[in-house]
C-alpha cells in the first residue's frame, strides 16, 4: 500500500445489544486501492458498509476519510464527502425512470436552490442541462442507454445491478463501496462485470472495496483481500495469501467456496 | 420573455373568468365551482407530502384551520382597517381588497408553514404508521384549541369575515400550487422528493438530505392549505372548527390518492370529481354518502394506481396515447 491512505478504519467496533457484528476492526485502504472484502455468510461485511456509509455509528474507533473523521456522521453527509456504494438487495427507485435514479444521485452537486427550480432560472437550466448530460454519460458507459426512459422496477435482473453502479458513480465518489455486484449473474454477466469494475475504476480514478461471495470474481480484480469471520478480520493479503491462509480455509470450512478457495491455490 | 407570456395569459383568463363565471352560472353552481378550487389546492399541496414524498399525513384540515383562522384574524383586526385607509386615500376598491387579501392568505399560508414546520421537525423522523398518528393528533389539537378559544369564535364560530375572495383569487391559488408542483416535480429537487418515496436508506446513501427534504415537502404543503384555508374563510365570510374536522383530512386524502399519488393532474382531476360527486347525487337523498363511498370503492377497485397513476396529464401524453391508440387499425 503507498503512503496515501484514503480510508482509514481504526479499531472500528459496533455492538448490538450482546453482538459484536464488527469487533476491533483495523482496515487501511489506499488511494486507487480495489480491495475485496470477504467472508461466511453474517461476517459483518455489510455491517462494515454500513459503518462507512454512516447507516451506522461504531459503538467505539474511529473512521479517517482522507485524513478527516466520518464517525457519527449522516449517510448523506458522508456521501457529500465522496463515499457512495451500491446495495446487496437492489434498492433502486423503482418507480422512477434509469435516468432519474442517476440524475437523483446527482443532486448533491445541483448549485440551483429551490427558488431556482421554481421559476426556472438560467442558474437552473444550466445545471439540470449537466445533471442530465452527466447521467446519460453514465448510462452509455454502463451500457444501459436503451433502457433510459424505463422505471426502474421494470429492468432485468443484471440490467438493475448496473443502474445500482451508474447511480453510485453518479454521485462522483472517491471511494465507492459494492456490495455484492456480481450476486445472481450468470459466468458471462460476471466477467463483463469485472472488466466494468476495472474500467471504472481507471476512469474515474476511483478506489473501490468490494463484497463478493464470487470467488472467481474477487480472486481476479483486487490485488488486496481482508477476510471476516465472525466480525473479527481474521486474514488479509493478496489473493495467493488469502486461498493458502489455513485461518481462512477453517472459516469457510463446509461451504461451497472452500472448494473454489482450494483450487484456486 | 415566453414565461412572461404565459403569466400575462394565466392573469387574463381568469380576469375573465371572473367576469364572465359569476354572470354564467347561477350562485350554487359558482360556488361549487369556488369549492372545486380550494379542494383542488388542498388536494395538490397534499400530493407534495404523501405523493411526491411518501410521507403519510393526515393533518391537512389542521393546516387548513390555521390558515383559514389566522387570515381572517388578520383581515378582522388589520387588513379591514387598512382597506378603509386606502380606499379614504382614493385607490379603487377592487385593489385595496386584493392588497389586504394577498397579505391574509400570506399571513395564513406562512403560519400554517410555521407549524408545518414545528410538527414536521420532530416527527417527520418517524415513518408511515406512527407520522399518521402525530399528524392525526396535531390537527385534531388545532381544531380542540379553535372550538374553546373565545377570541376566535369558539365554537359559536368566527362570523364577519370579508368578503374578498372571487373567482380571480381562488384561480390564482390554483394556478400557484400547480405552478410550483410541476416545477417542483421535475427538477433536482422534485427528485429528490420521489427518491425519498421510493427508497429513504438508498436516497440518504446517495446524498439526498432526507429529514430536509421531508421537513421542505411539509412545510410547502401546510402553507398551501394555509392558503386554501385563507381562500374558504374569506369566500364564506364564516368560520366553523367543524369544518376542519378529521373526515376534511381523508376527504383530501381521498383525492390524492384516487387521482394517482404523486400526480399533479390526478390531483386536480380527483379533487373536482369528488367535490362534484356529492352535489351529483343530492337527488338520491339519503344514500347519497352510500353511493359516494360505494363509488370510491369501486374506482380503487379498478384503477387501483389513481386515476392518471403516476403520470402527468399532457399534450405529447394525449397525442401519444391516441396515435398508439390508432396504430392497429391504420
Amino acid at each position: 500500500m503507498t503512503g496515501d491512505v484514503l480510508l482509514e478504519l481504526d479499531h472500528v467496533t459496533i455492538q448490538f445489544g450482546g453482538l459484536k457484528a464488527v469487533a476491533d476492526l483495523t482496515l487501511q485502504i489506499g488511494r486507487g486501492e480495489l480491495v475485496g472484502l470477504i467472508g461466511p455468510n453474517g461476517a459483518g461485511k455489510t455491517t462494515v458498509f454500513n459503518l462507512v456509509t454512516g447507516v451506522y455509528a461504531p459503538t467505539v474507533g474511529r473512521m479517517l476519510f482522507e485524513g478527516r473523521p466520518i464517525q457519527g456522521m449522516k449517510p448523506h453527509a458522508i456521501a457529500a464527502r465522496g463515499i457512495t456504494r451500491t446495495f446487496q438487495n437492489i434498492r433502486l427507485f423503482a418507480s422512477r425512470c434509469c435516468r432519474d435514479n442517476v440524475c437523483i444521485a446527482a443532486h448533491q452537486h445541483a448549485r440551483a436552490g429551490l427558488a431556482d427550480a421554481i421559476l426556472r432560472t438560467r442558474r437552473f437550466e444550466d445545471d439540470e442541462r449537466d445533471i442530465q448530460r452527466r447521467a446519460g454519460e453514465l448510462l452509455e458507459i454502463l451500457g444501459l442507454s436503451a433502457w433510459a426512459d424505463t422505471p426502474a422496477a421494470e429492468l432485468p435482473y443484471g440490467q438493475q445491478r448496473r443502474l445500482e453502479i451508474a447511480r453510485a458513480l453518479a454521485g462522483r465518489p472517491r471511494l465507492l463501496l459494492l456490495d455484492e455486484p456480481a450476486a445472481g449473474l450468470n459466468p458471462q454477466e460476471s466477467d463483463q462485470l469485472m472488466r466494468l469494475i476495472e474500467d471504472i475504476r481507471q476512469r474515474f480514478h476511483l478506489t473501490i472495496l468490494l463484497i463478493e461471495h464470487d470467488m472467481r470474481v474477487v480472486m481476479g480484480i483486487c490485488r488486496r483481500i481482508a477476510v471476516l469471520d465472525y466480525g473479527v478480520k481474521i486474514a488479509e493479503g493478496t489473493p495467493g495469501q488469502i486461498r493458502t491462509d489455513p485461518r481462512v480455509i477453517e472459516a469457510y470450512l463446509g461451504e461451497e467456496v472452500h472448494a473454489d478457495l482450494g483450487a484456486g491455490g | 420573455m415566453r414565461r412572461a407570456l404565459w403569466l400575462a395569459g394565466v392573469l387574463v383568463a381568469l380576469v375573465a373568468l371572473n367576469v364572465a363565471l359569476p354572470r354564467l352560472l347561477n350562485p350554487y353552481l359558482f360556488q361549487i365551482v369556488v369549492l372545486c378550487g380550494i379542494n383542488v389546492i388542498l388536494a395538490v399541496s397534499l400530493n407534495l407530502v404523501n405523493g411526491f414524498t411518501g410521507q403519510f399525513s393526515i393533518g391537512h384540515a389542521g393546516f387548513m384551520a390555521l390558515g383559514a383562522y389566522g387570515s381572517a384574524m388578520f383581515s378582522l383586526h388589520v387588513g379591514q382597517g387598512w382597506v378603509a385607509a386606502l380606499e379614504a386615500g382614493h385607490v379603487p376598491g377592487v385593489v385595496a381588497e386584493g392588497f389586504a387579501l394577498l397579505l391574509a392568505l400570506l399571513v395564513g399560508g406562512l403560519l400554517s408553514a410555521l407549524a408545518g414546520y414545528l410538527v414536521g421537525l420532530p416527527s417527520l423522523r418517524l415513518r408511515g404508521d406512527y407520522l399518521a398518528i402525530v399528524t392525526l393528533g396535531f390537527g385534531e389539537i388545532i381544531r380542540v384549541i379553535i372550538t374553546n378559544v373565545d377570541a376566535v369564535g369558539a365554537s359559536r364560530g368566527l362570523p364577519g369575515i370579508p368578503g374578498w375572495v372571487n373567482f380571480f383569487w381562488v384561480g390564482l391559488g390554483v394556478a400557484a400550487v400547480i405552478f410550483l408542483s410541476l416545477n417542483l416535480a421535475r427538477s433536482t429537487h422534485g427528485r429528490a422528493l420521489f427518491a425519498i418515496r421510493d427508497d429513504e436508506v438508498a436516497a440518504e446513501a446517495l446524498g439526498v438530505d432526507t429529514t430536509s427534504y421531508k421537513v421542505l415537502a411539509f412545510v410547502l404543503g401546510a402553507f398551501f392549505a394555509g392558503v386554501a384555508g385563507g381562500l374558504f374563510a374569506h369566500y364564506l365570510s364564516y368560520l366553523n372548527p367543524n369544518s376542519f374536522t378529521f373526515l376534511k383530512s381523508i376527504e383530501v386524502i381521498a383525492m390524492v390518492v384516487l387521482g394517482g399519488l404523486g400526480s399533479v393532474s390526478g390531483a386536480v382531476l380527483a379533487a373536482i370529481v369528488l367535490t362534484l360527486l356529492p352535489e351529483v347525487l343530492r337527488p338520491v337523498k339519503d344514500y347519497r354518502m352510500v353511493l359516494y363511498s360505494f363509488m370510491l370503492i369501486v374506482l380503487m377497485i379498478t384503477r387501483p394506481q389513481g386515476l392518471l397513476g403516476n403520470r402527468e396529464l399532457s399534450l405529447t401524453w394525449l397525442t401519444r396515447r391516441r396515435r398508439r391508440a390508432g396504430a392497429p387499425s391504420a
